[in-house]
């Protein structure tokens, strides 16, 4: 290419002459326009902007011009060019648009497919609803105490005012531990704690008075397992002790705590009755959250309008002289309260054994409200 | 308590409209529970039919049928005979029967069953003729009632049987019964006269104290009486056995004599069973009036009577002929001190019950002991009818007056003469008096008590109040009511007061305790604990804590090491469990196994709970008694006697951890699940653990057990696959898999506050190694050394492969780490970069023998 070419006439190059570029300048163009993909897209631009196309090719032919042609060639076929350029620049950018705008219709899936890699696992809906109860006290300016499963009968009744000989006692259906000193076996002086109540004695010893302690946990008595009963349960007590202390705020507690575990205005009731370790003593009543007492057909009050909840009193005296408090200066109420009671009432688990046997399709029907 | 409401009448004015629910809903306003209510599941048309026709036909079936002809007077609308079939055959044409006509209801072993015209052995049979079943009034099933025969002591009665009659009243098919549940305290509610009086109290109604009349009536005691000697040595509680003996005899009597259908019926209705007229007298006063009395045959008795407690190795035979050893603490009625003749308070000797050759009757009405009642009562398991009052308190003035009503009826339905003779002796408890500020039950109950309300209530129940002037005003002397033993102290007068004013008009008010300080550390973490487990797909259980030895030599344990960390129960539930656990996995598994019998094989278990961890000997826990703050050394021995009881945390994994789906093949649960659990709870709580094989634990795969250590070395538990030997014992799905943690070590040891270090934000670097060590380095023993070789700059260290095989020798492995660097406030260089590598990998050479791939 470097020798001079004697019998070229250099002045007539045709793959320069406009009406050329011109004509090659259309057909990419018109290739552009065909292009109907990315892929034919790069064909085209191969065979229109490539090293062999004819654009490229007359480009090489500038240098044989004589300098003074040079740089009108030179001029026209860089417009050519660049209209060229130009037009597969903006065919590439519209073809990948739709590239991508296929890509997303192409990639949507079944969102209803079922998932369920790892499901997610429960809490036990008694330990929710001990949660939200011991919130709901938390909540008040209440704490929390606890005790041992296995319990010293002192704790379990002689600090309560159960005297060993009074029926109340033996009224409790209690599991007592054996004596292994014994040849009975009696007299070991332990029992599983029949009652959450042993706590209060335990509260009043470690903690001293003002006093104010839930006490969620897990209970015994001798029943065997059925749709009504299990060896083992739930119940909550509370018990306040302060100076002043009155029926009235006893009465309080319980609609505070009934209208924010049941609903809004649900409140309670109170009927005379006797424990041991309260006096004066009563049954506390919930108002019936299904029908607030206005449906005589009511299936959960059984048409009562009141559902039974636990029981309740003024701490006995004979307690606070037990634990080493005044009776004279303190006064203080107790109440007891059956957790596993109020799931039932609240979900309407109508056999108790679902609720102790673990099957995890029971617990996979509560989340966090129960 | 069941109360017939005709006998309750008897002593208050209940009004003629009430039912047995409006008589509950005034009896539970004042603190007695109802319990049920009794009625006859009998509805009319129920008539009195005379039997006008009866013709035996033999049936094909080996039966033998009746077919009646019945009057029925115009209670069948027609005045024509009924025709009945029937199956029974001890009546005779004449005869005066119950008949149901279709539309009526009785009672069938089933349930209620309604009464229609149906065909039967080619008949249409319109009606029925009842039996004492059907009508609910008996267990007689094998003949009908014959009402001549049923009402032939009563002429009155039977002049008004005629045919058509309604017999529904006639056989007090309309009466109720209500039940109500008697507390512990209240005694005197053991009868119809309690339960009378507290209808007033909440009624208002006239209450008429049957007592007074019959104590006017009763003679007083008098020299001539039968010898009775109280004798009790060995007082219980320094509580003397019996404080007042009434004895009376009636000479003469027909004890074949009818009880008088009346008494059967209101006996029936409280539930007790009409047996023979002395026997029926003196339950009928015991329910009427709350006094449990004794029937001797008088002429069975050879000397005075004497009460005494039991000697060693003494017994008796009591009247359900059962030999009883007795204990000295046993209070007993004996003849002349020497021969035992029944259990103070308990139950009769058999020698000397009333039989049907007794003329001679010795009525006991007698006050015994509370303490000494209840303790023989529950020695001998006798809960009688008599204890379970004499275990409340039985009124003490009431034993004269129970022993005239008592013998007035026995002379009035057995004939026979009373004996002018009179005992009554002892010496009852002295009376107690209450000191009471009249101010005192309104800041008790938070409702404002008037003093002459205080005053007025306490009278109504049966209190005697004095005004006393003392230094700061007046205060009340009360004397309770010789039937209330259990009112001693204010308290028990301020519940009389605010009871019988209304529980109703107490107000509400919250208290505002002082601020409190919320949850414990122990209850966060649990929360925490728990919500991970859920998180991480879990479902947590709760199971009862009884175990035994079976399910321990199941577990590999060795049943006596075993035994010997926890206690037993006296009576447990079932004898195969008798034991408190000492692991939770071991009741867990019971949740397991039920989950995958019904049919859910991909389980994710956890509990969280006490077990029972006794070191050393169990000890007797000593007590006090009520009412008293034992002393600091009993305290101690009381809470050194609970043995401890961890709360731990157990999970179990069973089947596939990653489940199979559309999306391709489950996983199983393996090793790795059940360690990373452990892991994830570690990081929750804030405590650094390590893990290390551990051999041999059961229930654990000696070869797939980690230990679970806290820092300062302490063990919290272990998690791995369980024993194939555990899970075929079990039936346990195979590869199951469980850990068992100390929930409260845990806890305890989390971080307490965190020291926030600052994030460095400068770049990253990263380089791979591949290092060969034996098979018995650990990869904890290899990540140590990186980490201490690279030093602080070493930000991660990630292990990201493991291969053996025919790369490397047989008895190596090859671990691939991938490590992250970063330096704070500056970038890494290449070189340094490959320094801390190489550092690292040397660590790595020097303390695992570790070669560079």
């Amino acid at each position: 290419m470097s020798g001079p070419n004697t019998n070229f006439d250099p002045v007539q190059v045709a793959a320069l002459e406009p009406e050329a570029i011109e004509a090659n300048v259309a057909a990419a163009l018109e290739a552009v326009a065909a292009a109907g993909s990315l892929e034919e897209l790069k064909v085209a631009r191969t065979a229109h902007q490539g090293d062999k196309s004819p654009l490229a090719l007359a480009n090489r032919e500038i240098g044989a011009l004589p300098p003074s042609a040079k740089a009108e060639a030179g001029k026209r076929v860089g417009a050519a060019r660049a209209r060229v350029a130009a037009a597969f620049a903006a065919r590439q950018a519209e073809l990948e648009a739709e590239r991508d705008e296929r890509i997303l219709v192409e990639e949507a899936v079944d969102v209803t497919l079922p998932t369920g890699r790892r499901p997610l696992g429960r809490r036990h809906p008694i330990e929710l609803m001990a949660t939200r109860i011991t919130d709901i006290f938390v909540g008040m300016g209440w704490e929390i105490a606890e005790g041992p499963e296995i319990e010293a009968e002192w704790f379990n009744f002689d600090a309560l005012n159960f005297d060993a000989d009074h029926p109340a006692r033996q009224m409790q259906d209690t599991f007592y531990v054996a004596n292994p000193a014994d040849e009975s076996g009696e007299g070991s002086g332990l029992v599983l704690r029949t009652h959450t109540s042993p706590v209060q004695a335990r509260a009043l010893l470690e903690r001293g008075v003002p006093l104010y302690v839930a006490c969620p946990g897990r209970v015994f008595r001798t029943d065997d397992l059925d749709a009504t009963h299990m060896p083992a349960f739930h119940q909550v007590e509370g018990l306040a002790i302060d100076e002043g202390l009155t029926m009235a705020h006893l009465k309080g507690t319980l609609d505070r705590l009934a209208s924010e575990i049941f609903g809004e205005g649900i409140t309670t009731r109170l009927r005379p009755a006797f424990f041991p370790f309260t006096e004066p003593s009563a049954e506390m009543d919930l108002r019936c959250f299904v029908c607030r007492g206005e449906d005589a057909e009511c299936r959960t009050c059984k048409g009562m309008g009141w559902i039974e909840w636990g029981g309740c009193g003024m701490v006995n005296h004979n307690v606070l002289r037990a634990t080493g408090v005044d009776p004279d200066v303190y006064s203080g109420f107790a109440f007891g309260m059956g957790i596993d009671r109020a799931l039932m009432f609240r979900t309407g688990v109508s056999d108790m054994r679902d609720m102790i046997e673990g099957d995890v399709r029971f617990n996979a029907q509560f989340g966090m409200e129960i | 308590m069941r109360v017939p409401l005709d006998w309750l009448r008897e002593y208050v004015d209940v009004p003629a409209d009430a039912t047995a629910e409006s008589v509950a809903a005034d009896l539970v306003r004042v603190g007695l529970e109802e319990e049920a209510y009794h009625r006859a599941g009998v509805t009319g048309p129920l008539v009195v039919g005379r039997v006008l026709t009866l013709e035996k036909e033999p049936q094909k079936n080996g039966k033998v049928i009746s077919w009646c002809t019945v009057d029925v007077g115009d209670a069948n609308g027609t005045g024509e005979p009924q025709g009945i079939v029937c199956g029974a055959h001890n009546f005779e044409v004449g005869d005066l029967v119950p008949v149901i006509l279709p539309g009526g209801t009785v009672t069938t072993p089933q349930g209620p069953m309604e009464v229609t015209a149906r065909k039967t052995y080619g008949h249409v049979s319109a009606g029925m003729i009842c039996s004492e079943r059907e009508l609910g009034l008996g267990d007689d099933h094998e003949g009908i009632m014959v009402l001549t025969e049923r009402f032939a002591d009563e002429p009155d009665v039977l002049a008004r049987l005629e045919p058509g009659a309604d017999a529904i009243p006639l056989l007090g098919l309309d009466r109720e019964t209500v039940e109500v549940n008697v507390t512990p305290d209240r005694g005197y509610c053991f009868s119809i006269r309690g339960i009378a009086r507290e209808y007033s109290h909440s009624t208002g109604a006239a209450f008429t104290d049957p007592v007074l009349a019959l104590s006017a009536a009763a003679p007083a005691s008098n020299d001539s009486g039968y010898g009775v000697r109280l004798e009790d040595e060995a007082p219980l509680k320094g509580r003397p056995g019996c404080t007042r003996y009434v004895a009376r005899i009636v000479r003469g009597i027909d004890v074949s004599a009818q009880t008088p259908s009346w008494m059967r019926m209101r006996l029936t209705e409280a539930g007790m069973r009409p047996i023979s007229l002395p026997v029926d007298v003196t339950n009928y006063v015991m329910l009427g009036l709350g006094q449990p009395l004794h029937a001797f045959d008088a002429g069975r008795l050879q000397d005075d009577i004497v009460v005494r407690r039991a000697r060693p190795g003494e017994t008796i035979t009591t009247l359900d002929s059962v030999v009883r050893s007795l204990s000295t603490e046993d209070l007993l009625i004996t003849d002349g001190g020497h021969t035992p003749i029944a259990i103070a308070g308990v139950m009769g000797g058999e020698d000397t019950e009333v039989s049907d050759s007794t003329t001679d009757v010795l009525l006991e009405s007698a006050t015994f002991d509370a303490v000494s009642i209840a303790r023989t009562a529950r020695r001998h398991k006798l809960l009688s009818e008599a204890s379970k009052r004499f275990e409340r308190g039985v009124d003490p003035e009431l034993a004269p007056a129970a022993a005239e009503l008592a013998i007035q009826l026995l002379v009035q339905y057995g004939g026979g003469t009373v004996d002018p003779g009179v005992t009554d002796v002892g010496t009852p408890r002295p009376v107690v008096t209450i000191d009471l500020d009249p101010a005192y039950p309104a800041q008790f109950v938070g409702v404002h008590y008037p003093g002459d309300v205080v005053r007025r209530i306490l009278t109504e129940i049966g209190c005697t109040v004095e005004e006393v002037e003392a230094p700061r005003g007046t205060r009340l002397t009360v004397t309770p009511p010789s039937w209330r033993p259990d009112l001693r102290t204010p308290p028990d007068l301020v519940e009389e007061i605010a009871r019988i004013d209304g529980y109703d008009k107490i107000p509400s008010i919250v208290p505002t305790p002082p601020s409190g300080s919320g949850l414990t550390r122990s209850q966060r973490g649990r929360r925490i604990a728990a919500e991970i487990l859920a998180g991480q797909g879990l479902s947590e259980v709760w199971s009862a804590p009884f175990v035994g030895d079976a399910r321990h030599q199941a577990f590999g344990w060795d049943v006596d090491e075993a035994r010997a960390r926890t206690v037993r129960l006296l009576n447990p539930l079932s004898d195969e469990q008798p034991l408190m656990r000492i692991s939770l996995l071991s009741t867990m598994v019971d949740a397991l196994l039920r989950n995958v019998a019904r049919g859910t094989k991909d389980v994710g278990l956890f509990e969280i709970g006490l077990v029972t961890a006794l070191t050393g000997p169990q000890r007797v826990a000593p007590t006090e008694e009520v009412g008293v703050l034992p002393s600091a050394d009993t305290l101690a021995a009381i809470h050194a006697a609970i043995p401890e009881q961890p709360r731990h945390l157990g999970i179990l994994l069973a089947g596939d951890r990653d489940r199979a789906g559309w999306w391709g093949s489950g996983r199983p649960a393996e090793l790795g699940d059940i360690l990373e659990l452990v892991r994830a709870l570690a990081e929750g709580l804030g405590p650094a653990v390590s893990l290390e094989s551990a051999a041999d634990v059961m229930p654990f795969h000696p070869g797939r057990c980690a230990a679970v250590h806290l820092e300062d070395g302490r063990l919290l538990g272990h998690a791995g696959e369980l024993h194939p030997k555990v899970v075929a014992a079990m039936g346990l799905p195979a590869r199951t898999l469980g850990a068992e943690l100390d929930l409260d070590m845990l806890i305890e040891a989390g971080s307490k506050t965190v020291r926030a270090r600052p994030v460095i934000t400068s770049p990253v670097a990263y380089s791979d190694v591949a290092l060969v060590v034996d098979e018995a380095v650990t990869a904890a023993a290899v990540e140590a050394a990186l980490r201490a070789g690279a030093g602080e700059t070493l930000e991660d260290v990630h292990l990201f492969d493991l291969y053996r095989g025919d790369q490397i020798d047989e008895g190596k492995k090859s671990l691939g780490y991938h490590l992250t660097f970063r330096a704070p406030g500056r970038t890494l260089t290449t070189e340094e970069v490959s320094a801390l590598r190489d550092a690292a990998v040397a660590a790595a050479a020097q303390e695992v023998g570790a070669v560079q791939r």
